[in-house]
C-alpha cells in the first residue's frame, strides 16, 4: 500500500490507534468533557437546564464566592497546610533515609523500612478511625496518658487550634515510609568513592554526611520539593475529609479548597458556587504546577514535566 | 498522588548491589589509630540512627497496636479506664458481635474483592496497553497522545462538572460500575509502565514485525511477559487503590448493598446509633448495652486485616515501583 498523507498513516497505524482508542475515550469522558463543564461557574445551574441549557449569571458565583471571605480562608488554608507538609515531611524522610542507609544494618534497615512504610497501606477512612482512638475526649489514649501524668484531659475534636498541628503530624506519619523510600534511592545511587576517600582523610561520619551525603541529596530535594510546590493548592481531600468530616467548629484552622467544594455541593448543593471554587482552584493549580516546572527546568531540564 | 515522584527518583537499583557491597568495606579497612577515632564516631552514630529509627518505627506501629488492643478490650473497662495498649479486661465480645451478624460485613467484603479484582485487571490491561503505543518510538503521534494524556493532570475542570457526568449524564450513582470506572486508567501509571517499556530492546518488535507478528500480537505475547515486573508494582498499585477507596461510594452510592468495605468503615464509624438499631433488630444483641467503642476498634482491625496479613510479601513490590520509572516519561 503507498498511500500517504493524514489517511494512509491512520491506515498504517490502525492497530496501534485501536490500542489506544480506550484510554482516549476514558480521558476525553472523565477529563477533557468535565473541562467543558467549567461553564457552570458562570451559570445560575438548574436540573431542567442542565450543564449547557441554565442561564448565565457573569461571575455572580465568583463574586459571592470571593465576597463572603471563603476564598481568602481556604486558599490561605489550602497553602499554609501544604507547604508545612513539604517541610516538615521532607525533613524527616530525609534524616529517615540517611539513618536507614548509613546507620542499620541491611537486616534491620529491612525491618524499619516495613514499620515506617506501613501507614502508607491504610485509608484514611482507617486513619480516621486511629485518629479517634487516639483523640476521642473521653476514651482516647491521649487524654488516658494525660489523667495519668495528673494533667488536664484535651478536648481535641472541639478546638481548632490543635489541628494544624496535628494533621502535620498525621501527614508525616502516613507520608514517611513512602518519601524515605525515594530519598533511600537516591542514597543508594550515590557515588560511594567520595566517601571512602573522606575516610581516609580522616572526616568522621558526622563530617561525611554534612559535606557528602546532604549535599548530594540536593538535586533531589529540589526537584521532588519544586513538584510538591506545583500542588500547594490542591488539598488532600482525604486526610481532610476523614480527620474533620463535617465538624464544622473546626473549619476555620482545617477548611481547605476541596473539602470545601465537597461541602457546597453534596451539603448545600450550590453548584454555581461550588463549580466556581473548583475552577478558580484549577486555574491557580495550572498556574502554580506551570511556574514549578519552569523552575525545575531552569535547574535540571532533564527531570521537567514537560 | 501515589506515585507523583515515582518517575522522579532519579536512580535505579541496580547500584543497590554494588553499593551495599561497598557500604561493607569501611568497616574492613578501618584499621590502626585514626580508625580507631573514626569507629567510635559510627558508634555514637549508628546509636543515635537506631534510637531515631526505633521511636519512629515505634510511632509508626503504636496505631496499629492500639486498634487492636482496644478491640479487644471489656467495653465496660474503656468507659472506665479509656484506650490503652494492653487491655486491661480482655473481652473479645467486639468480634462475637460483629461475627453473629456478619451479613453486612461480608456483603461489603464481597463488593471490595470483587471491585478490586476486575479493576485491577481491567486497569493493568489498558494501561499496558495505552503505554505500550506510547512507547513504541515508530508511532507517528506518539508526542501528541502522550501530551493529550500528560495534560489531565495539569488542568481539570475540578469536582461539580465530573460529578454531574457521572450522576446526570452517566447515571452511574448506585451501581457497581460507578467503583470500578473512574479509577481504571492513571496517567502517572501509564507513564511508569511506558518508561519501563521504553527500556526494551527495539530489535525485539523488528523481529517479530519481520516475522509478521501484528502489534496487538507482539504487545500481548511478547511485551506483556518481558513488562511482569512493572506489572506486578503498578497492578499492586492500581490493586490498593481500589482496595482503599471509599470516596467514589462517599460520592455516589447510598444504597447499603453497594458499599465498599473502607466506606461501610466510614459509615459505622460516624453512625453508630445506625449499628445499634441493625444490631438489635437482628438479634445479634438483645438490650441496648452495645459495645459501640471496642466494636468501632474491631471493625477497623477487620477491615485492615487482609492488607496487614498481605503487607509483607507485597511491599517489595511498592519499594519497587518507587525506583523502577526511573527512565523519564
Amino acid at each position: 500500500m503507498n498511500r500517504s498523507g493524514f489517511l494512509g498513516d491512520v491506515l498504517k497505524y490502525r492497530t496501534l490507534l485501536l490500542m489506544l482508542l480506550p484510554g482516549v475515550l476514558f480521558f476525553i469522558l472523565f477529563a477533557y468533557i468535565p473541562m467543558a463543564g467549567i461553564v457552570l461557574a458562570f451559570k445560575q445551574f438548574n436540573y431542567a437546564g442542565g450543564v449547557f441549557g441554565s442561564p448565565w449569571n457573569g461571575l455572580d458565583n465568583f463574586r459571592f464566592f470571593f465576597e463572603s471571605g471563603d476564598a481568602w480562608r481556604v486558599t490561605r488554608n489550602t497553602a499554609l497546610y501544604n507547604i508545612a507538609f513539604i517541610i516538615v515531611n521532607n525533613v524527616l524522610q530525609i534524616a529517615a533515609a540517611i539513618l536507614l542507609f548509613e546507620a542499620a544494618r541491611p537486616w534491620f534497615r529491612k525491618i524499619f523500612q516495613t514499620m515506617l512504610f506501613l501507614p502508607y497501606f491504610i485509608s484514611w477512612v482507617v486513619v480516621g478511625a486511629i485518629a479517634y482512638n487516639l483523640f476521642n475526649y473521653d476514651y482516647g489514649t491521649l487524654n488516658v496518658v494525660l489523667k495519668a501524668l495528673g494533667m488536664q484531659p484535651l478536648d481535641v475534636y472541639n478546638t481548632a487550634s490543635y489541628w494544624p498541628l496535628l494533621l502535620v503530624l498525621i501527614s508525616a506519619w502516613k507520608a514517611l515510609g513512602y518519601g524515605s523510600v525515594m530519598y533511600l534511592a537516591a542514597i543508594t545511587g550515590m557515588d560511594r568513592e567520595m566517601y571512602e576517600a573522606a575516610e581516609i582523610d580522616g572526616a568522621n561520619i558526622f563530617q561525611r554526611m554534612l559535606h557528602i551525603t546532604i549535599p548530594n541529596l540536593y538535586p533531589t530535594v529540589i526537584i521532588l520539593v519544586l513538584l510538591a510546590v506545583g500542588n500547594i493548592f490542591r488539598g488532600d481531600f482525604g486526610m481532610f475529609y476523614n480527620m474533620v468530616g463535617n465538624n464544622g467548629i473546626l473549619f476555620s484552622s482545617t477548611d481547605v479548597i476541596d473539602t470545601y467544594v465537597f461541602r457546597s455541593l453534596t451539603t448545600n448543593n450550590d453548584i454555581g458556587m461550588s463549580s466556581a471554587a473548583g475552577f478558580y482552584q484549577s486555574i491557580l493549580g495550572f498556574v502554580t504546577i506551570l511556574l514549578a516546572n519552569y523552575a525545575v527546568r531552569r535547574y535540571d531540564k532533564d527531570r521537567a514535566l514537560f | 498522588m501515589p506515585c507523583a515522584g515515582m518517575t522522579k527518583t532519579g536512580r535505579c537499583s541496580k547500584g543497590e548491589m554494588s553499593n551495599m557491597q561497598a557500604q561493607a568495606q569501611p568497616a574492613a579497612a578501618s584499621a590502626g589509630k585514626k580508625a580507631g577515632k573514626i569507629k567510635g564516631d559510627l558508634l555514637l552514630f549508628q546509636l543515635i540512627g537506631y534510637a531515631v529509627l526505633g521511636v519512629m518505627s515505634a510511632i509508626c506501629l503504636l496505631p496499629f497496636l492500639l486498634v487492636l488492643s482496644s478491640s479487644l478490650t471489656s467495653e465496660s473497662s474503656i468507659i472506665e479506664n479509656g484506650f490503652q495498649l494492653l487491655p486491661s479486661v480482655f473481652s473479645g465480645e467486639a468480634y462475637r458481635i460483629l461475627f453473629t451478624y456478619p451479613e453486612q460485613m461480608l456483603r461489603a467484603y464481597g463488593v471490595t474483592i470483587g471491585v478490586t479484582a476486575i479493576g485491577t485487571l481491567l486497569g493493568l490491561f489498558l494501561t499496558s496497553m495505552t503505554a505500550y503505543v506510547l512507547s513504541r518510538k515508530d508511532f507517528k503521534w506518539r508526542g501528541s497522545f502522550s501530551f493529550f494524556f500528560f495534560f489531565t493532570t495539569l488542568f481539570s475542570g475540578g469536582l461539580v462538572p465530573w460529578y454531574l457526568l457521572v450522576v446526570n449524564y452517566l447515571h452511574l450513582k448506585d451501581t457497581l460500575i460507578v467503583l470500578i470506572l473512574p479509577m481504571l486508567l492513571n496517567v502517572f501509571y501509564i507513564i511508569v509502565m511506558k518508561s519501563f517499556m521504553n527500556g526494551i530492546p527495539e530489535a525485539i518488535v523488528e523481529s517479530a514485525k519481520m516475522d509478521g507478528a501484528g502489534d496487538f500480537l507482539i504487545y500481548a505475547r511478547l511485551i506483556l511477559p518481558l513488562a511482569k515486573p512493572a506489572l506486578a508494582t503498578i497492578g499492586l498499585f492500581i490493586a490498593l487503590g481500589y482496595w482503599n477507596d471509599w470516596y467514589n461510594a462517599l460520592l455516589f452510592v447510598s444504597n447499603e448493598n453497594l458499599m465498599p468495605l473502607q466506606y461501610y468503615l466510614y459509615k459505622m464509624l460516624g453512625n453508630m446509633d445506625g449499628m445499634r438499631k441493625a444490631l438489635i433488630s437482628s438479634g445479634a444483641v438483645v438490650n441496648t448495652s452495645i459495645p459501640t467503642e471496642s466494636l468501632k476498634m474491631a471493625m477497623t482491625v477487620v477491615a485492615i486485616g487482609p492488607i496487614l496479613l498481605a503487607y509483607p510479601f507485597i511491599q517489595r513490590y511498592f519499594v519497587q515501583g518507587l525506583t523502577i520509572g526511573s527512565v523519564k516519561g
